[in-house]
Order: C-alpha cells, then structure tokens, then sequence
C-alpha cells in the first residue's frame, strides 16, 4: 500500500473554512510530489454533506469522521476521536490547517499518539528522500526547515495564507466517501464549551473579503482615515489597518491585520501609510497581490509588494479614487 | 489557588540576529527578554493569587541567563521559582520542554497551570498543551478572561475573526494566555528588595533526564528568508501613477 497523506479539513458554522482548502491544495501539491495517495477528512456530527463536498475535489477518497460528541468542539473529543481514526488508517502525513482550533488539540493528538507536530508551516520542501516543513521563527525574522526524527503519522499544521485555496484541483469524477464511527468513551469530555459569540457589534471577518485597503501610521490623523475608506468603498473592498491604528482606537480591534489580528489572504490588499512591521506582514503577505503606498523608499512593505507606489499617499489616492471610480463605472 | 506560571526567555523584540556557522541555530550573544505573553501569563497568575489566595510559583528551562526572567518574577509577587538550569534546554522541543515541566513538578500539587499562548521564538504554541496531555489534565487555549466558579473555572477563548466562547472547566487545568488579557505591572523597589530571599529552586539537566527523550523535529536549516517578489514600481505624478495602477488592478489583477 502506498503512504498516505491525509488532510483533515475543518467545518465551522456550516462551512469548510478557507484555510482548509489551502490545506488540500497543499495536500494535493504533496501528493504529486511525493506519489503518495491523498485521502482528507472531516470531523464532527452530520458532516457527510462537507465530506461530499471535498469529495468533489482530487482526493483519493474522503472520510466523515463521526460521532455526536465531536458536536460542540472539544479538544478532549477532538483528540480521542481523531486519535482512533488515524490509528485505523495509518497515514503517513496528517495535514491540518493551523486555525485557532487545531492549534487547541493538535499538541495533545500528536502527544497522546507519541508523536510531534510541525506547527504554523508555510511551505515545504522535497530534499532527496526527506520532506522538510518551512516555518517561521522569531516571528518570521528567520525560517526554519524542520523534519521529522520519528516514526509516522507526521503532525503538520499549515498558516493560514500559505496556500491558494482557489487552486485547488477538481477531481475527474466524485471521490468515495465512507463515514468512519468513532467511539468516544463516557467522560472523555471535561470541558463544557458555551455558544460562540462575537464581543463586537459589527464584527467582521477580514478573511473573507477579496480587497482589502489597509491603512497604517502614514494615515496620520484620525479624520484621514475617510481618505482610505473612500478608496475601499470604490474599489468594493473593505477598509483594515495596522495594530498602530486600532491601539490608537482609530478603527475598531476588528480591523486589524497582523499577527495579533486578522490574517487574511485576499485577492487584492492595497497597504497605504503601512511600514511593513513583520506583526503586520505575517497577517497579510498571502495576498494574492499587494499594493504599496509609502513615502520611505526603504519600507519593508515594498519587499512583498507587487506594485509599489514611492509617494505620499495624500497625493495619490485622491487621484486613485476617482481613477477606480471611472473604471468600475466602465468608462 | 496555588498556580504554576511556565515562562521562557527569548530575544528581545529588536535584537538583530545572527546565524550560527552551521545555519542551524541563532549565536546567543544578543539581548534577552521575558517572552511577552509569559508575562501576561504570571500577571493573571497573581491576580488570581490576589482574589483567591493561593500561590504562585514560577519555572523556566534555560541556561543561567534565563534566571532573570525568575528574578523579575518573584519581584514581581511570584513566591518561588524553579529553574531547570542547563544550555541543553534551549534546543529541546516543545514535547520535551513539557515532559522536563512535568518531571520537575511530579512532586507538586497545582490547581492551575498557565503559559504564554506560544514563545516569540519558536512559536510552537504547543508546550502548554503538550503539558497538559503528559499530566492528564483538560486545557483550553488562547485565554482572555479567568473566573472561579463552584465546581472549576469558566475561562473566555478568544477565536478567530471576532469571536469569543466561554468554557467551563474542572481544576486542576491548564490554560494558554493571550496578550492583552490584562494589564502588566511593574516591580515595585519593595519587590525587587523582596525577591532575593523568595525560593529558587534549581534542577540539573540529570534530574530530569529521564523524562527527555530524542527530538521528534529537527531544525536543519535556519536562515533569512528570501525575497521572492518582483516588485514594480510606478513612477511619475500622482494622477498619471493612479492610471497606472488602475490599469494593472484592471488588466493584471483583474479586481476591476
């Protein structure tokens, strides 16, 4: 039998988030690297539906991992009922997407398995015979490539933002789909999670947006932050910002991108007054484009950028906006 | 309550950093601090002790530099430390960082365990976790708000995106801190005086040998990381640049 790579993919509130399906990208990136069949998962109560879904895509088979104790989230339950179901099937290389949940029980799966996870990769890379997982350290002021020094499965958990989920393969007909039952033992479960809910009014999730505007420190005042907004409006994306800007209570926390905010991985991300700090480039530089507007020739934002405008943003986004505007009005 | 706080000593926040000759590792002759969310951390732990009584007792693993992240603790109101004192910690990782916690504390009683949420270094965001499966005991991570209830804890979990979940919880437990959970003091004159009589207990790499196997991950390469883009730059004046870019975002990026 060949070595099996298996992503599980994550559900939450009746969907695959994104970051899963970058997962499978990568999964399917491995599997054609390494020859290796690709299988994914999905855990928790009544996800046949996801499973069908991911069923659609280039995956050898996929599993609808289930029991009605996966259904809130635990990481009690999450542990034991992945732990059985990976024992059973014996992969090679388990995938996950390092969203806050996995990151809650993926130390403990691995642990209880005996083994280790590589945590927060955003790529890998094929030396010979060894698979080397790319991850960052110090806060992405270096990198690391990291390999296994112990048996299989082989834990690794990947940044949101480090694959592109719209490029995820379509299958050539409708993958197999088998619901595996786990047990999990009476008194497994010793948290007592709550509803989830939202602290602020009008949160809102950065992640899914395609354009984001993002203003840091170079917006200056407060009352210049309608500058950006009006670019965002016109170009139909919506308005972000650096933690600078939300400390100073500019715009609300729920705006904020960077390692202490939103990561996001938008097709379009237009970073206007925004230096570039690593805190801010960890949340954004999955983009599928950066623009760059800052009047220091030497911002480190200009080193991930696509498009780089040296200005004062003053001067080019009223310009900007009115450029967008004709544009988009088909002129 | 009596709470064990797990903290590490990491490069300061602005310490450039140099490779070692082999690639694999960082030279350690640069400036050290307390890794930030440790700090939030040790700050709730005594905020707890503060409401509930109790104590608190603060451990590192690292070599006689990690030693000040102690001192500043128990200036700070911690009443002992414990410091697994040897070079050899630094590079373990985060499974065996935890199994030498749980080999150094087997003879101690805590209700609480707390860590950082992940180190600024590594940035594993697994020692706390791992902790928890070794002792046997339920975690949750990413913490924002701690209060006492009649049969454990109700803790608040920050999620993704905005969101936010409660989760009640039986003692003992471990809990991943996230920054921002509170505010941080500062040590007090009286509490730097006070902290060279507190306890600092200190456990050689052979006490705790045992419970330190082999490195499941292996850094083999530590490096810069390249810039991979192409980055073009538009030129000219402000009106003739936004047509530029208008043009890219149109026909490039296809947003428009």
């Amino acid at each position: 039998m060949p070595d099996v790579i298996l992503v599980i993919l994550e559900q939450r509130e009746g969907r695959l988030n994104r970051v899963s399906w970058e997962t499978l990208t990568a999964g399917q990136a491995l599997a054609a690297e390494t020859g290796w069949t690709l299988e994914a998962a999905v855990a928790g109560h009544g996800v046949t539906n996801f499973a069908n879904e991911v069923g659609g895509k280039k995956v050898a088979r996929v599993y609808a991992v289930e029991s009605p104790k996966l259904e809130p989230y635990t990481p009690d339950a999450f542990a034991a009922g992945l732990k059985q179901f990976i024992e059973s099937k014996q992969p090679k290389l388990v995938l996950m997407p390092h969203t806050y949940q996995v990151r809650d029980f993926v130390a403990k799966l691995a642990t209880a398995m005996g083994r280790t996870a590589i945590s927060d990769c955003i790529g890998y890379k094929k030396d010979g015979d060894k698979l080397l997982f790319t991850r960052q350290m110090f806060q992405g002021k270096l990198a690391a490539d990291v390999s296994f020094s112990c048996e299989a499965p082989w834990f690794v958990t990947l940044q949101n933002g480090a694959f592109r989920g719209d490029k995820v393969e379509a299958g050539a007909g409708a993958a197999p789909v088998e619901t595996v039952k786990v047990e999990i033992a009476d008194g497994t479960i010793r948290n007592k999670p709550q509803e989830v809910f939202k602290e602020a009014k009008q949160a809102v999730d950065l992640t899914q947006a395609e354009i984001i505007v993002s203003v840091g420190r170079g917006i200056k005042e407060q009352k210049n932050i309608e500058l950006a907004k009006q670019l965002a409006e016109a170009l139909g994306g919506e308005l972000a910002a650096s933690r600078p800007i939300c400390d100073s209570g500019w715009l609300p926390m729920d705006r904020q991108i960077g390692s202490s905010g939103q990561t996001v991985a938008p097709k379009l991300y237009l970073a206007l007054g925004i230096s570039g700090a690593i805190q801010h480039l960890v949340g954004m530089k999955g983009a599928r484009t950066i623009v760059a507007v800052n009047k220091d020739s030497e911002a480190p934002i200009f080193e991930i950028a696509d498009y780089a405008v040296v200005g004062n943003l003053f001067d080019v986004v009223p310009p900007l906006i009115e450029e967008v505007k004709k544009a988009r009005a088909g002129a | 309550m009596k709470i064990l706080v797990c903290m590490k000593q990491v490069p300061q926040k602005d310490a450039p950093l140099k490779l070692n000759e082999a690639g694999t590792w960082i030279r350690e002759d640069l400036s050290y601090e307390v890794n930030e969310p440790d700090a939030y951390a040790l700050e709730e732990a005594l905020r707890q002790k503060e409401k509930h009584g109790g104590e608190v007792v603060v451990i590192t693993a690292g070599p006689a530099r990690a030693q000040q992240v102690l001192r500043e603790a128990l200036a700070k109101g911690a009443d002992r430390a414990i410091h697994l004192e040897d070079n050899a910690f630094v590079a373990l990782d985060a499974a065996n960082t935890a199994g030498s916690f749980a080999a150094a504390i087997k003879d101690e009683k805590f209700d609480l365990i707390f860590t950082g949420l992940q180190s600024d270094d590594y940035g594993y965001a697994q020692t706390g976790v791992v902790l928890a499966e070794l002792l046997g005991w339920p975690h949750a991570t990413i913490i924002m708000q701690i209060e006492k209830t009649d049969g454990g804890i109700r803790v608040k979990r920050e999620l993704e995106a905005g969101y936010f979940q409660f989760v009640d919880m039986p003692l003992p437990a471990l809990l991943t801190i996230q920054s921002g959970i509170n505010k941080l003091r500062y040590a007090t004159l009286i509490g730097i005086k006070q902290a060279k009589n507190k306890p600092l207990r200190k456990i050689a790499l052979a006490e705790v040998q045992s419970a330190i196997g082999v490195n499941m991950q292996k850094i083999e390469r530590l490096y810069v990381p390249q810039k991979t883009k192409n980055t073009e730059f538009l030129e000219g004046p402000p009106a003739e640049v936004a047509k530029k870019l208008v043009e890219k975002l149109r026909n490039e990026v296809r947003v428009l």
